[in-house]
């Protein structure tokens, strides 16, 4: 069937979108609706002496103005960390308070003291400024290798040395002996650059209240509607679940940074309890870049050993992580276990040993973003692999095909047990696309013209839906790790499917469909997708780490599962068959080898109609189930990036970038191609263009599109993108592996790798911008272009 | 935004009795500049003087190998005029890279003038071709009129209202974008006309737009991206910031005044 | 305040805004279409780009108050009964992730195409990527943006 799984269905939800007819959450206008801004500190470290909000509230049309000592006061809970990381000595991480409106102490610019609500949204803004807050400054730690100094400020009391946790995984004294029997040591310095998410949409909500019911309702950009609501209601207790109503609309792009509760939504909440108003705030621009939890920013030192036959023998990483002013929702685990058990990459290595430590600083919280630990997991690998090949004498591709591992299932030393790929297959893929066997001859032609070209390598593995709910919890996880689905045949045989799983982007309204119109053998445009608001829906642990094909499609698949059990008995029954006879296809419900048959709708008729059901069958045709997978997926690729770069002025062009990648079983090339392109893109944007930059004092010094670099069009290639299926996970029904975070995993070391060949210096940072490249030339006695 | 009180100057006394009437009033001339900044409330004039309705503000003419191209002109209108692209397409296309396309269609060369951003395209362009600027009390030569960061030699209430360029012999605008903003990191336009030879450099200085006395002496002894070599861009008085350190863009101001007489 | 009268997707509207009323306000606010998006406030994203007069212009970086008079098109107003070739071709190529860039990227297409084509240039793909550099998208990687306005401009 052509809407079927594996066909490049074009996407049923870009009608609205395409005439302005989305509703996002800043579209939302509700009766009585004010307006919320926040008085937000310009200092990274001080202490909060005093506000005077009197100059605020004797604006005209200024309602209230509240502070974090009345927040705390109504018993609004502080922000929590939803992961448990102990350091290797057994203790817990040092989790410092964070309320949503700072009393105390501001720890980072950006941090909310107060808010004003106001009957516009401009005038909130105003009145935001002439709110007078009596700072006295602390000094500042604004960059991570300075917290840990002796004499650096204390960002929270119960943080010692600003450390937060100083954990490790694998065999420290395995991997020493092996390192020290290595014949070859490659060392190397790595710095993953700190990230601004930036999804296109700003934050927004509107909270409103229902006083007589005691109800509220949160619109929200919100990746996952449930786990708001679970938080804001358990943790924050800003209302009991059953008065708290969580919708997340059309929300314009996540990356991770809509994953979290932050402090905007939880005071609006609060605030339209206080003014029995609804309250709406919308991030600007330069409130995101201050607000929005950034991501990576890591400092690793690796080394990695091999033996005479260029076989890797150990593998040893130290790693500082920044994890900024407090702790938000999911930071600790990304750079622990969403970091270190990816080390091994693609290569069978049998020694690994990561320690890694994390920090307070003075700047903006720190979480997952896009690939969330992996990239920079990846990062290391491959800057080693391309690295190790450069000073063994080897050929990048060569090195990698000697160490892959060639069979499965594969335990690595890192807890991870990788159940299905095929490494050499997907290099080989690439290789072709990218027509490796001609880059001499390229290089040449580019000699000619005065520019260098290089090409670099990434072949790289991630670790995809978040599972299983019982191995997560033992490592810490705050939440299960499943997800769930009600699949609603109605009376009519069209089918709603209500699903945990939150699009905002990936198309779950075509590919959710797909999976069910293939196998009720009926039109995709009978099958709507229901997400996003937990009135609605179920419940849900939403989207992220690439999660929604192989957990939520998986609990779909489950529900399916169910309604096709039930419509078989119905079927018999009317059919008098036997139920092992029955098949569903072509839009009918068959007794197979036979002409008796009923249309797929008089099945769901008959089923709510309930005059002939079998004997104590239940009425309706609606069937609910949650799926928690028994490990990860495990996607893999191979990325080859080949550059050009102007000597005279440190530009580096991509000229071509080549992804072969294996995601199991594709739902819809379409779009599986647009989650590539976009992945890519991001991790183009952290190789070449974008950095979040403090001064010294925590000023952010990169706090608009006028500083801080975002890929445009003209920045990047179109791509050549392939797929390998040969390898399905065994571990879902669908044997999917989650395709979207890939694409920013694997492209940062190509690239890199690839201007490192061209110039011929090791040394180049991330972002790879224009000075840096030509510093790097410089510093390498380039060659001279004239 | 704070609140702001508009006017639609119809004519320029018009407009000059509206400056004068407000306590911090500002002329807005395509605002593609102006209105971010008091979207950000690092600007809050108290009134904003729109200049672009006020007849014949607008427009280019040509007279003779003379330029007069009107104060309320957009860049696409620049970019796109058949006597700009004759009598001096470099300016045209200098102005065709200015924001993006969507930007060109609002923003006017008097306001990018009037702000003397020192990081933006057409002050360079101005100095270089010797332009005059033309205000409704005088006509000021470009080398007075441009006064370090954001400064300008006009008085409070004068009003640009156009800017008269002479064709060149030679010239051409090389730019090298801040990879952000797409403003000038270094921008260096070179022309070989009514000023004699000179070489006008944005982007870089660190008390905005300069011309480069060395490069120009060694282009009019011969015009050349050769006559160049060996003439290194000091670093005293280059800008240093997060985009660009001092030595690298001394060494782009090189590479791109030879690209600019390559393309003259 | 100042009393607006315009023409917007060829109905005439009128209100009353305060002066510093930028166009991205009054058309969602006033107007309640909302389909005109804001994503920053530096005049770098182009999700707000509405074209004036017949010309691309970012609406959160124009007074509402200047364009008394003015016909704006927004991409409420492109489709014409059907979908416009663009908004289709941004479909079929998918085009499109989140939709909050698509607005002006289909505003900002609508333009190059019909601008190229008035001028007889032939519209590259290296020409529409240099052409979105007021446009920011941070979910399709541009890949399929730049095939969708290629399409469209074989249908226009």
């Amino acid at each position: 069937m052509s809407s079927g799984i594996g066909a490049s269905v074009k996407r049923k939800e870009d009608k609205r979108f395409t005439t302005g007819k989305g509703k996002y959450t800043d579209d939302i206008r509700k009766d009585n609706q004010a307006y919320a801004a926040f008085v937000r500190s310009p200092h990274a470290h001080a202490t909060v002496k005093g506000i005077d909000a009197s100059a605020a509230l004797a604006m005209d049309g200024v309602i209230e103005v509240l502070n974090g000592h009345q927040l705390t006061g109504d018993g609004i809970g502080n922000i929590i960390c939803g992961w448990a990381v102990n350091s290797k000595d057994g203790s817990p991480m040092n989790m410092g308070a964070w309320s949503a409106l700072a009393t105390e102490k501001v720890r980072y610019v950006g941090d909310a003291v107060a808010v004003v609500i106001a009957e516009t949204q401009s005038l909130a803004r105003i009145a935001a400024e002439a709110v007078e807050v009596d700072y006295e400054m602390l000094p500042v730690v604004a960059h991570v290798m300075n917290a840990m100094t002796d004499g650096a400020a204390q960002i929270h009391e119960n943080a010692p040395s600003n450390q937060i946790y100083d954990w490790e995984l694998g065999d420290e004294a395995a991997t020493d002996a092996a390192l020290a029997g290595a014949v070859h040591i490659i060392s190397l310095d790595l710095t993953n650059n700190r990230l601004s998410p930036n999804p296109m949409e700003p934050r927004s909500a509107v909270a409103t209240y229902d006083d007589a019911e005691e109800h509220y309702t949160l619109y929200t950009t919100s990746q996952n509607p449930h786990v708001a609501r679970l938080v804001l209601s358990a943790f924050y207790n800003v209302a009991p679940e059953n008065k708290l109503r969580v919708i997340a609309p059309d929300v314009g792009g996540g990356f991770g940074a809509k994953i979290y509760i932050y402090p905007e939504e939880i005071t609006c909440l609060w605030a339209s309890m206080k003014t029995n108003r609804s309250v709406k705030w919308t991030s600007d621009r330069a409130e995101a870049f201050i607000t929005d939890a950034h991501g990576r920013d890591h400092v690793t030192t690796a080394k990695m050993g091999f033996d005479a036959n260029n076989k890797i023998v150990g593998f040893k990483i130290d790693t500082v992580a920044n994890l900024g002013a407090y702790m938000s929702l999911f930071s600790s685990s990304v750079p622990t276990y969403l970091y270190a058990p990816l080390l091994s990459g693609q290569y069978n290595i049998q020694n690994i040993h990561c320690n890694v430590r994390a920090y307070y600083t003075n700047t903006v919280p720190v979480d997952a973003y896009r690939g969330a630990g992996r990239p920079e997991a990846t990062y290391v690998v491959e800057r080693m692999m391309e690295t190790a090949a450069r000073e063994l004498g080897m050929d990048p591709a060569e090195l990698r095909r000697i160490n892959f591992i060639q069979s499965f299932p594969h335990q690595t030393p890192v807890l991870m047990a990788y159940d299905a790929g095929d490494f050499p297959k997907i290099l080989g893929m690439a290789e072709k696309s990218a027509d490796v066997a001609g880059f001499a001859a390229r290089k040449a032609e580019a000699a000619s013209r005065g520019k260098l070209r290089g090409m670099g390598y990434s072949t790289f593995i991630e670790a995809c839906g978040l599972a299983p709910s019982k191995a997560a919890g033992s490592l810490g996880a705050g939440v299960g790790l499943w997800e769930s689905a009600e699949v609603r045949v109605n009376p009519v045989g069209s089918i709603e499917v209500l699903t945990g799983s939150h699009s905002h982007g990936q198309g779950h309204e075509t590919t959710f469909a797909q999976i069910v119109a293939e196998r009720f053998d009926i039109p995709i445009e009978s099958v709507s997708i229901v997400h996003g608001d937990t009135d609605k829906v179920q419940f849900g642990m939403g989207t992220y780490g690439s999660r929604s094909a192989p957990v939520g499609m998986s609990a779909v698949v489950k529900a399916m599962d169910k309604v096709e059990a039930k419509v078989k008995k119905i079927a018999a029954h009317t059919l008098e068959a036997s139920e092992d006879d029955i098949v569903i296809e072509g839009g009918e419900v068959k007794v197979a080898g036979t002409d008796k048959a009923m249309g797929w709708h008089e099945v769901g008729l008959a089923a709510y109609i309930a005059h002939n059901l079998p004997d104590g069958m239940e009425p309706g045709l609606k069937e609910t189930a949650f799926f928690d997978p028994v490990n990860f997926s495990f996607p893999s690729g191979a990325f080859i990036c080949e550059v050009e770069v102007d000597p005279e002025t440190g530009v580096t062009e991509i000229i071509k970038f080549t992804a072969a990648d294996d995601f199991g079983t594709i739902i819809n090339p379409l779009i599986v191609g647009g989650q590539v392109h976009g992945g890519i893109t991001q991790g183009i944007g952290q190789a070449m263009l974008e950095q979040v930059i403090y001064d010294d004092d925590g000023q952010l010094l990169t706090g608009s599109y006028m500083d801080y670099t975002m890929p445009r069009a003209a920045d990047v290639p179109s791509y050549d993108v392939s797929h390998m299926e040969d390898a399905p996970s065994p571990n879902n029904p669908l044997g999917v592996k989650g395709c979207g975070e890939a694409g920013a995993i694997g492209s940062p070391p190509a690239v890199i790798n690839a201007i490192t060949d061209a110039i011929g210096n090791n040394d180049l940072a991330m972002p790879a911008t224009p000075q840096a490249v030509w510093r790097a030339l410089q510093a390498a006695k380039p060659v001279a272009a004239e | 935004m704070y609140p702001v009180k508009y006017h639609k100057a119809t004519s320029i006394a018009d407009a000059v009795a509206a400056l004068s009437g407000g306590d911090d009033a500002t002329i807005l001339a395509g605002g593609q500049t102006l209105l971010a900044t008091m979207k950000q409330h690092l600007a809050a004039p108290s009134d904003l003087v729109d200049i672009r309705s006020i007849e014949g503000m607008a427009g280019v003419s040509a007279v003779g190998n003379v330029l007069t191209i009107g104060a309320a002109t957009t860049h696409a209108d620049v970019a796109g005029n058949a006597d700009v692209k004759k009598l001096c397409p470099a300016l045209a296309e200098l102005a065709s890279h200015i924001g993006d396309p969507a930007v060109r269609n609002v923003g006017t060369i008097g306001g990018s003038i009037a702000n003397n951003d020192p990081a933006a395209d057409y002050p360079a362009a101005m100095l270089a071709l010797n332009a005059t600027i033309v205000t409704n009390n005088r006509e000021m030569a470009a080398d007075d009129f441009f006064d370090g960061l954001f400064g300008t030699a006009l008085d409070e209430g004068e009003i640009i209202t156009a800017v008269k360029v002479t064709s060149p012999r030679k010239a051409a605008y090389a730019k090298f974008a801040q990879q952000a903003s797409l403003f000038a990191l270094v921008g260096v336009f070179v022309a070989d006309g009514a000023g004699g030879v000179r070489v006008a450099i944005t982007g870089a200085g660190d008390d905005g737009v300069f011309r480069q006395s060395d490069m120009e002496a060694a282009l009019a002894s011969g015009w050349s991206a050769a006559a160049l070599d060996g003439v290194a861009a000091s670093e005293d008085g280059i800008m240093s910031d997060l985009h660009g350190s001092a030595d690298y863009r001394a060494h782009l101001i090189g590479v791109m005044a030879k690209r600019a007489v390559a393309a003259a | 305040m100042t009393t607006i009268n315009m023409t917007v997707n060829g109905k005439a509207v009128s209100g009353d805004v305060p002066d510093q009323t930028l166009l991205s306000e009054f058309l969602r606010e006033n107007l309640r279409l909302t389909g005109t998006h804001v994503g920053c406030d530096t005049s770098q994203c182009g999700a707000c780009v509405v074209h004036i007069n017949g010309k691309p212009v970012k609406s959160c970086s124009t007074l509402a108050a200047s364009l008394d008079g003015a016909n704006v098109k927004t991409i409420e107003g492109v489709a014409n009964g059907e979908l416009h070739p663009m908004q289709k071709a941004f479909n079929d190529n998918h085009g499109l992730q989140c939709g909050f860039c698509t607005p002006g990227m289909i505003m900002t297409g609508i333009d190059m195409v019909e601008r190229y084509k008035a001028a007889g240039k032939t519209l590259t793909s290296d020409a529409i990527r240099d052409e979105l550099e007021g446009n920011i998208c941070r979910c399709t990687g541009y890949h399929n943006i730049v095939k969708s306005i290629e399409d469209a401009a074989t249908k226009m």
